[in-house]
């Protein structure tokens, strides 16, 4: 039997080892395409925080008495019960905010990272690492999707969080704040860190 | 309600308001299969036909028991649970009568649930209130937006894939999210012509 790895150390691999957007490049589709301001990537990343971890705690919690033939519409649907909360929330709280990002907060559901947790690690594990690993994960996405964020901001807008930080004569860079951009800003990210790291982040196949 | 014509739609979806290079729905399958030209047109081919018929069959839902009942927060539920069945079912119906498209889509099926590119569909469709007609319209041209963003993509990086000089850390994602930007800049050309919102 192998040793179980202790929760800190879940924790860890979800946050950077085993980050899902740089490792994986799973689950970007969502949330990418509200990273051109920073207040947006934030709510939308709080939404994919508490959607992860609880849907990851609540499979957990089911996975003795989940017949495996249907895990995955079980699975589906716990997502999908987190995600309607995520939105009604944010509609009733953030209303100018729900609007920015239309259809995506309801895309948490398809983005694999959450599926890719339930499947791969909740449903085989007991509650707490479950709650741990996606929480680990959670941020480890977060935090990269905040520093594509942060960049776009500044070039596009010349601001982060809507204050001004460029001095007043600085031209925007409009191609920042485009879909371009956020493509261009990923792709680098990605081969910046896989040249720093490539023993953690080989390509296999 | 929406007065676009169909044609303007059709056209929009497929070019200046692509699903994959300007809204980022889909990118992951995009990503992971985009490897080579053939899996390309076979996974892009799959999600035309989901594509079509899920917006059609998410509206008639939507429209008449979702909104007759006052249940419109379920409807993610609802559309992820449409989509989910009838992927199974086309997954079924093809493997029984249609054994030789089988080989060809068959392993990309079981993918298309969790492709974002089709809930992401049918929820525009909700948010811009489109008619009937209108939704089987922008099914069909996002899903032919989505393969022909997909084909683009693959058919270069098979040529690029065999290039030496690649750097180590781009090899993979990195380059093709290059690739990516760069098609989605060429297609941002054509945004003069029409514009749907």
């Amino acid at each position: 039997m192998p040793v179980l790895p202790s929760n800190k150390e879940i924790f860890k691999k979800g946050l950077w080892i085993e980050n899902p957007v740089l490792r994986q490049v799973l689950g970007i589709c969502s949330t990418l395409a509200v990273t051109n301001l920073v207040v947006n990537t934030l709510v939308m990343n709080a939404g994919l925080i508490f959607t992860l971890v609880m849907s990851s705690w609540t499979v957990s919690l089911l996975r003795n008495y989940t017949p495996d033939r249907i895990r995955m519409m079980v699975q589906m649907l716990v997502i999908s019960s987190y995600v309607i909360i995520v939105d009604i929330f944010i509609k009733a709280y953030l209303p100018d905010i729900s609007v920015a990002l239309g259809p995506y907060v309801g895309l948490i559901i398809t983005n694999c990272i959450v599926m890719g947790r339930c499947e791969a690690f909740a449903r085989l594990n007991p509650p707490v690492p479950a709650l741990l690993d996606g929480l680990g994960t959670s941020l480890g996405y977060s935090f990269v999707l905040l520093i594509i964020a942060v960049v776009r901001e500044t070039l596009g807008f010349g601001t982060i969080l809507g204050i001004q930080i460029m001095p007043d004569g600085f031209v925007k860079w409009t191609i920042m704040i485009m879909a371009p951009g956020a493509f261009f800003m990923l792709g680098i990210f990605i081969w910046i860190v896989r040249s720093f790291y490539p023993q953690i982040y080989e390509e296999k196949g | 309600m929406n007065e676009i014509s169909l044609a303007t739609l059709f056209f929009a979806a497929i070019f200046t308001n692509n699903i994959l290079l300007t809204n980022f729905l889909g990118l992951c399958p995009h990503i992971a299969i985009s490897r080579d030209l053939k899996s390309a047109m076979g996974i892009g081919a799959a999600v035309v036909f989901v594509t079509t018929l899920t917006s059609v069959l998410n509206h008639v839902i939507y429209y008449n028991v979702l909104i007759p009942f006052h249940l419109e927060h379920f409807r993610f539920i609802i559309f992820i649970i449409v989509i989910a069945s009838f992927v199974q079912l086309v997954e079924m119906t093809i493997d029984r009568y249609f054994t030789r498209l089988y080989v060809v889509l068959g392993i990309f099926l079981p993918l298309i649930t969790v492709n974002c590119a089709i809930l992401g569909i049918s929820l525009f469709m909700v948010i811009r209130e489109y008619t009937f007609a209108q939704s089987l319209v922008y099914g069909a041209g996002s899903g032919i937006g989505w393969m022909l963003a997909i084909t683009l993509v693959g058919s270069i990086r098979e040529k690029i894939q065999k290039h030496p000089n690649l750097p180590r850390g781009l090899v993979g994602p990195g380059i093709t999210l290059i690739i990516t930007g760069l098609l989605s800049l060429a297609f941002m050309a054509f945004s003069g012509m029409i514009q749907i919102q």
